[in-house]
């Protein structure tokens, strides 16, 4: 049977078919799931996408956490689906709780986006097993509030516990707190990601097809499970 | 205040009404009263003036712009003409594109970022109106000096609201243009192009027909924003000595628009809709005069249950205001209910206003009394035409006679003189780097985008299956229509057109947006009528039609205008993106091969502009033939996999084009002026029809029989190789010293 990966479409989600594309790519099945529906439709991981739900108004991710279908994903999450959040699918992911710290405005105040050199630091999550600990990928990075920040404790705990996915070399494009781009739960299910990988699985329109491996590891997590 | 019916105007006829603060002259207002053979009331005096503004009417431009109609080349490629929302392209496979440019000049130097965010919200909405999925915009922008302080107020304003309602969209931006001149210090242009997919038989035409069919009006609330903003805006120059005039510019919301895109598109799905039209510039006077004029019968609608934000607004201000993200539908009575439901689905207000009759007025009601009856033609189509007087400026013969040769401006003659030449050229904020302008837009999101920043050309892959895509580039070089608006307008669309063809794609089809100074000095409407003609002309003989596009005129301030600014986008077809050519060069060893003919051409230049401050002279010459011939070149190299690489010469000519293709991929070149040459001419002169490209040493053969055959004359001026661009016999810079000149710039300007 193939993988059912669910994509939830916000009020103002704008990758979610990306991540769709990149889900099938991937060699999954793409569902895509509509943040009014609590019901999950039998999806077996689920993917946030970017955007800016809710026009990011008050704080990103704010209003999105309360919508009906986040309460499943959120209890799921708790039992172990894998759930990547990418950029405002990040947002969410901490405004829910089942990731710490938060996203702020960039220090430069503006949106940037560029082709972003990152090392993933974490090998072991559901949605980083296709790559090695101290691997140097590039995948474009876009985001006005994407600098992560959380209390001096918490980030020696996100070190200490290995729970840093992704680090960004070279340049830190948003002022991030020990240029994180990614972190992970304790349990490593769930995943987020403030540059987009679903924008690096093809030559033709990526910098690199080097994002393809969140999505292909998710799937190996999946069918080992 | 008591309202003001049609009942009270036919009893009051000498009521004083305010028709010059709202933009009219008087022969207008007589005009309007012999129409409706009485005084107009309140609210039909407030449609006229915004419908009659030269924003909306054209009525200085009309006479000009007809010629794109009557010099129409024979296309089969046009589905849908000038005058709708926006043209139509037959791009195959079943696949229509549409895409228009259009300007938002004046809110934007008032209030940089909401002009300019509201600029791209506008051209979205008229490209879903056509029942297309939107899927990339374009900006072409024009600032004042790079060092002047008000740049540095206006340019991160208007940047920032492309990317802020740009990127909220889920468009990606894909190229454009940014240019310093100080002709724009008091009116910066801020155009917007979007490019729209749909299926042809997806279609949508704005008309309102079938009597009982019900008028919807759907998306954000009316408020009080943007009254007036097309004609006491956008149709008059700017003055000192008047208030400001922000309340004028409208306030974006993007959130909104992106609801509004993907509710209408479900809407479009499942076929509920028979007309549409969007609302922007003199909103809902706009929206129902038109769709009214363009159906087959009247329209009535009940003003008061129009959504309001400030419930205290009179009937003239919600039939002027340009509150953004509002679209309006015909819809048949038994669709009306599903139309609803969609709109639910995505949290759009939506509400029948009113519905198509089968009379021949558009009667507005407020309340249950009428205060609009008239003939809706007469609002939308049948505008005040001007047939404005224009003459050859004095000062023409006198410029044109300015030539930039070798005695007037000196030339390098040295090889570290050209080599400092090249940098300063390099390192202007014209040529330099825009990357801290475009990192700022998201050119990622939908993950179709083949080709953008720093291209000749964007392109989007419009299937997945079949690797169809599109391109388009976007030109307009106001030096050379200063200098000349009939070639000028010629080499806009000259250079769009190559730039299309040089990243693989067949040229089919062009919009316009013309900026120009004021329509009542006889200089500038001279310039207006030469680019138009000159435009007209070039698209016959390349046999690209003129789809739309907009006219912006009153940009300047005083007794100033800008140069005539003829921006020209030309859309190109690519049967399969993956065979598109870059610019980048990034083989070592490959052939570097100059193609067209090389003339000493200095007037208007960039290499004039920057070393010696000069504008002069002629502009290029143009030979259209040539540039057609040049793009069938290039378009079969790319298919045919000739070459890996294809550069466009323009601003900054051939060396300005070696330092842009050898830093973006990294790889230095070995050029060698060619017997007989002029080093100097070689590298700055900016000769329209031609091109570097960079080919595979295997396909070399092929190549050159290809061009001998064809008589495009190609020489072959290098190879791709180290890590410097070596002139031999001349200087040798590396890419290190080229990049700290190129990047930068701006970032140090605005900083």
């Amino acid at each position: 049977m193939t993988t059912r990966v669910g994509v939830v479409t916000f009020p103002g989600s704008l990758d979610d078919r990306d991540a769709q594309r990149a889900v099938r790519l991937a060699g999954a099945e793409p569902v895509a799931l509509w943040h009014r529906d609590k019901d999950l439709h039998q999806v077996d991981a689920v993917v946030l996408p970017g955007g800016f739900s809710y026009g990011d108004y008050l704080r990103c991710g704010a209003i999105s956490r309360f919508s009906p279908v986040m309460e499943t994903v959120i209890e799921q999450a708790k039992l172990g689906m894998p759930v990547l959040g990418i950029c405002n699918g990040f947002q969410v992911l901490c405004e829910s709780h089942l990731l710490p710290g938060a996203l702020t405005r960039n220090d430069s105040l503006h949106f940037v986006c560029r082709d972003q050199k990152l090392r993933i630091e974490n090998a072991g999550t559901a949605w980083t097993r296709d790559y090695s600990a101290g691997q140097e990928i590039v995948v474009p990075l876009k985001n006005g509030e994407g600098r992560f920040v959380a209390d001096e404790h918490v980030l020696d705990e996100l070190e200490a516990e290995g729970r840093v996915v992704a680090r960004y070399l070279d340049v830190n494009p948003n002022g991030s707190y020990r240029d994180i781009a990614g972190i992970t739960n304790a349990a490593g299910n769930v995943v987020g990601l403030m540059p987009h990988p679903e924008h690096a699985v093809e030559p033709l329109t990526g910098p690199t097809v080097e994002g393809l491996g969140f999505f292909t590891s998710v799937l190996k997590q999946l069918v080992n499970a | 205040m008591s309202l003001d019916t049609v009942k009270n105007a036919e009893q009051t006829p000498d009521v004083a009404q305010p028709w010059a603060e709202l933009g009219l002259k008087e022969d207008e207002y007589a005009r309007i009263r012999e129409i409706l053979g009485r005084r107009p009331t309140g609210a039909e005096l407030a449609m006229y003036s915004v419908m009659w503004s030269e924003h909306c009417s054209y009525k200085s431009s009309k006479v000009h712009l007809k010629q794109f109609g009557d010099k129409k080349p024979d296309s089969d490629a046009m589905l849908v003409g000038i005058g709708e929302n926006a043209g139509v392209v037959d791009v195959g496979q079943g696949y229509a594109v549409t895409f228009k440019v259009e300007s938002h000049n004046h809110p934007s130097y008032i209030e940089p970022y909401q002009g300019a965010a509201t600029g791209i919200g506008g051209i979205v909405r008229d490209i879903l109106a056509m029942g297309a999925r939107p899927v990339a915009v374009m900006d072409p922008l024009r600032f004042g000096a790079a060092d002047h302080p008000d740049t540095r107020r206006v340019l991160p304003g208007i940047v920032a609201g492309i990317g802020g309602y740009g990127n909220c969209l889920g468009l990606p931006n894909i190229g454009g243009e940014v240019v310093f001149d100080s002709c724009y210090q008091g009116n910066p242009l801020v155009n917007a192009l979007c490019v729209g997919v749909m299926k042809h038989e997806d279609i949508h035409l704005a008309q309102a027909s079938g009597a009982g069919n019900k008028v919807i009006l759907y998306g954000a609330r009316t408020g009080g924003d943007g009254i007036g903003g097309v004609s006491v805006l956008a149709s008059e120059t700017f003055d000192d000595t008047k208030p400001t005039k922000r309340p004028a510019v409208q306030v974006g919301d993007p959130f909104q628009e992106k609801l509004l895109i993907e509710c209408t598109l479900e809407i479009f799905r499942e076929k509920l809709v028979k007309g549409i039209q969007d609302l922007g510039g003199a909103g809902l006077s706009c929206a129902t005069s038109e769709l009214a004029s363009a159906g087959s019968g009247g329209m009535r609608v009940e003003l008061d249950t129009v959504p309001l934000r400030d419930t205290t607004l009179s009937p003239e201000e919600i039939l002027m205001s340009e509150s953004q993200e509002r679209m309006c539908a015909i819809v048949e009575p038994d669709k009306v209910d599903r139309f609803l439901e969609i709109c639910e689905k995505w949290d759009v207000i939506a509400t029948v206003i009113g519905e198509v009759t089968d009379g021949e007025r558009l009667e507005i009601f407020w309340h249950g009394e009428l205060v609009v009856d008239v003939p809706p033609r007469t609002v939308a189509h049948e505008g005040p035409t001007y047939q404005r007087p224009y003459a050859r400026p004095s000062w023409q013969d006198a410029l044109q006679a300015d030539a930039p040769t070798g005695e007037r401006l000196a030339r390098p003659t040295t090889g570290e003189g050209l080599k400092a030449d090249l940098l300063k050229v390099a390192g202007s904020p014209n040529q330099a780097s825009k990357s801290w302008i475009t990192d700022q837009y998201d050119r990622y999101v939908l993950g179709n985008t083949v080709l953008s920043v720093g291209e000749d050309s964007g392109m989007i892959r419009i299937d997945e299956e079949t690797n169809l895509g599109v391109s388009v580039a976007t030109d307009g070089n106001g030096r050379y229509a200063k200098l000349d608006p009939y070639t000028g307008a010629q080499l806009a669309l000259a250079e769009a057109y190559r730039n299309v063809a040089a990243g693989g794609a067949k040229p089919l089809a062009v919009s316009d947006c013309l900026n120009f100074g004021s329509p009542e000095d006889p200089d500038v409407m001279w310039q207006f009528a030469e680019a138009t003609r000159g435009l007209a002309d070039a698209c016959l003989v390349l046999g690209t039609p003129v789809t739309g596009g907009n006219v912006s005129l009153y940009n300047q301030t005083g007794e100033v205008a800008i140069h005539p600014t003829p921006v020209v986008a030309v859309l190109g077809v690519i049967d399969d993106v993956t065979r598109r050519t870059p610019i980048a060069f990034t083989e070592e060893g490959q052939l570097l091969y100059l193609l067209g003919d090389t003339a000493d051409e200095l007037g208007g230049s960039a290499w004039s502009q920057v070393v010696h401050d000069h504008l002069g002279g002629l502009p290029p010459k143009v030979d259209l033939e040539r540039e057609r011939l040049l793009g069938d070149i290039l378009i079969a190299a790319s298919r045919d996999g000739m070459i890996d690489a294809a550069h466009d010469l323009s601003d900054g000519g051939l060396g300005q084009a070696l330092v842009e293709s050898c830093l973006k991929g990294g790889r230095g070149a070995r050029i060698i002026v060619p017997e007989g040459m002029d080093p100097f001419v070689l590298l700055f002169s900016e000769s329209a029809g031609r091109a570097v490209v960079a080919v595979p040493r295997s396909e070399e053969l092929r190549f050159n029989d290809m061009c001998t055959a064809r008589g495009l004359p190609a020489t072959r001026i290098g190879v791709v190789d180290g890590e410097s661009l070596d002139v031999q016999g001349q200087f040798t810079v590396s890419l290190a010293e080229l990049k700290d000149a190129h990047t930068g710039v701006i970032e140090a300007l605005l900083a």
